[in-house]
């Protein structure tokens, strides 16, 4: 509950311009609360006079939390290929491990996987657990769930990390509801406090307009997505040592109540955007599909991936799938070309980690120009064809 | 077939920006907006309802406001609407909201089919689709993208993947959360309008869907937030300057060496 120290409080509203929620107002002369109030702690944040705080009537501890220890990575693959995000969040695992003095381990769940685990210890992990079984050939959210579940419940790891991916985000929520503990989506920051080692998570919310760090701090394992692309992965090296344990399951468990009847790879453009070093985004400013196809042969030339903002996508401009932002892919290509992009906050997250950016807006203002390297205010259908013809002269040169 | 759609009403993230000059949030103007992803939702349980028959009963957990959003949803096609509201809620994160949410259905009882967005625009956790399929032990199936068929008991689906799709069969009861490609939402008809107007809104408490308080809101969270931030953004900020053509070569001179 939030409460609303009416002595202290001196009626600034810097509360009421802050929240998010429209939950709190100046009524009087003293804030006041209402039910729309999510408890994010933004006011208290903020308030000069010290007038607002949280009562944390807390969770009870389950357990003795120290009996839980080590750091586990989920190293996703599927159809036979290691997900890039495996091999990132070994790099990002190693360093929390390291930290806390831990052990790092990976958990690798597949069919036919021989030689990945190999690759996974030349990427950092201590150990692997490996359970290849037929049961787990395709993704289902039972079998991977149910398999991740009964290995933390046996070896009780302190941290899990899985990409935040379309099946990381699907089975880890059931992995955390079945361990009964907390779970948090889509991280882009770890670290571990220093006086109690607890795992710092760090997230966008809100279209990307806030940040929040979040722990947790009444139950194990502390559970974290994390996002494509933002972890560093390590060198990989082939000299490094590890134990490979192979695991048998209760087959009872590996049983899925979702029958996968066909698993179909499309779109290739869409795995082309993720690992491209060029990318060519195009937004609202591209005013119609017909934008888009000097967007193509821009990427075309460059040899580059195509991308759009969610305003484009939601114009029908082009598909889903070429998403960049909070709700579609993150990118961080050598080099992006922003046209007619505005830059809403809910792009930037997804591509600003770019190492070269380069914005083409008629808008002085455009927010894409502060994340820019390189900026041009001007006409995108100008600019774009002369530097199609530019590239392609170096082409032909 | 018996279908419950999950709605929450959240703050349109679109239009909230950061104030420069305070680095706070601006909400002025900021509507509250049914998530657009329960709408795709809520638009496939109707399409569904008007194909095999049935029933839809949308379903919030939120503050006495959300009422207008289900009213909303009753004219787009809901037959049912039901809000789970209680002061015990507020602070809740996921784990304590699906509890809340599977408290409330299972006084419902009666389902087949329980659809969601993928996600609610303000979290973004995409965690409470699956969490709450686990605590009512039903099989889940995240980013549908396509009902394909239901034969009895039996319903096929297609799943986004990232790099493609799966075609999944799945027996009901079952829970999907699905992508904005399932379909385009209708507006509301004439009828649908008249009808969200009368309609009785279901009203349950903690104390009426039988919850452990223990489990319920901030209390029963397992995840606490510590710190609330505005994302840095980095940038050098480099405007080239000159005519057009000048830019372009410009940029042509510092991409080249990059390719």
């Amino acid at each position: 509950m939030l409460q609303i120290d009416i002595e202290a409080c001196i009626g600034c509203g810097v509360c009421e311009s802050t929240c998010t929620f429209g939950a709190i107002k100046v009524d009087g002369g003293v804030a006041v609360v209402s039910e729309t109030c999510t408890l994010c702690g933004s006011c208290v944040d903020v308030c000069e006079v010290g007038a607002l705080s949280i009562a944390r009537e807390e969770k009870a501890t389950q357990g003795n939390l120290a009996d839980w220890s080590g750091v586990w990575v989920y190293a996703e693959c599927r159809h036979g290929r290691l997900a890039p995000v495996a091999l990132e969040l070994l790099g990002a695992g190693r360093k929390l491990a390291e930290k806390r003095g831990v052990p790092l381990s990976a958990v690798l769940l597949g069919s036919k996987i021989e030689g990945m685990a190999e690759e996974l210890i030349a990427y950092g992990a201590d150990k692997v657990f490996v359970v290849d079984d037929p049961a787990l050939a395709s993704f289902t959210d039972d079998a991977y769930g149910n398999a991740l579940s009964a290995l933390a419940k046996q070896h009780k790891p302190e941290i899990i990390l899985a990409g935040a991916t379309a099946i990381g985000r699907s089975f880890i929520p059931r992995v955390a509801t079945t361990l009964a503990t907390g779970l948090t989506a889509d991280c882009t920051d770890l670290a571990i406090r220093d006086e109690d080692g607890a795992l710092l998570q760090t997230r966008p919310a809100f279209g990307g307009n806030i940040m929040a760090t979040i722990v947790c701090p009444h139950t194990r394992p502390q559970i974290s997505t994390v996002r494509p692309l933002v972890m560093k992965p390590l060198v990989r090296d082939a000299a490094r040592k590890g134990e490979i344990m192979k695991v048998n399951l209760d087959p009872a468990l590996l049983k899925p109540r979702v029958k996968v009847l066909e698993s179909v790879v499309e779109d290739l453009d869409r795995v082309n955007l993720s690992e491209a070093d060029i990318v060519v985004a195009g937004g609202r400013g591209l005013e119609n599909e017909k934008g888009f196809a000097m967007i193509r042969e821009l990427a075309d030339v460059l040899g580059g991936a195509v991308a759009a903002s969610r305003a484009a996508v939601d114009s029908g401009w082009i598909p889903y799938p070429h998403q960049v932002g909070q709700t579609g892919k993150t990118v961080a290509p050598k080099i992006y070309i922003a046209c007619g992009i505005s830059g809403a906050i809910q792009h930037l997250v997804g591509m600003q980690s770019a190492d070269t950016i380069i914005a083409i807006n008629r808008d002085p203002d455009a927010p894409i120009f502060d994340v820019a390297t390189y900026g041009i205010v001007g006409d995108v259908f100008e600019i774009v064809p002369m530097l199609i013809a530019k590239f392609k002269e170096r082409k032909s040169a | 077939m018996k279908i419950i759609v999950c709605v929450k009403q959240v703050p349109d993230a679109k239009d909230v920006r950061l104030d420069p000059k305070t680095n706070t949030l601006s909400r002025e103007g900021v509507q509250a907006i049914m998530n657009p992803y329960d709408r795709h939702a809520l638009e496939e349980a109707v399409r569904l309802k008007e194909q095999y028959g049935g029933m839809v009963t949308v379903l919030s957990m939120g503050p006495p406001q959300a009422e207008e959003m289900l009213r909303e949803a009753v004219s787009c096609g809901a037959d049912e609407a039901v809000l789970v509201s209680d002061r015990a809620f507020a602070g809740a994160d996921t784990w304590a909201t699906t509890y809340t949410l599977s408290m409330a259905i299972k006084k419902i009882d009666d389902f087949d089919l329980i659809l969601c967005g993928k996600q609610a625009i303000d979290g973004d956790t995409a965690q409470v689709g699956p969490g709450l399929a686990e605590r009512l032990d039903i099989p889940f199936v995240a980013y549908v993208r396509k009902i394909n068929a239901c034969t009895g008991n039996t319903i096929r689906a297609e799943r986004l993947m990232d790099d493609g799709y799966d075609l999944v069969e799945v027996e009901l009861p079952a829970l999907f959360t699905v992508v904005k490609e399932i379909n385009e939402p209708r507006i509301p008809s004439l009828k649908g309008k008249m009808k969200a107007k009368k309609i009785d809104i279901t009203k349950l408490t903690a104390v009426d869907i039988e919850a452990d308080p223990e489990q319920l809101g901030l209390k029963g969270s397992t995840t606490q937030v510590v710190k609330v931030f505005s994302p840095e953004l980095k940038g050098a900020r480099a405007m080239l300057a000159g005519t057009p053509s000048e830019q372009v070569a410009q940029l042509y001179a510092k991409l080249s060496p990059l390719l």
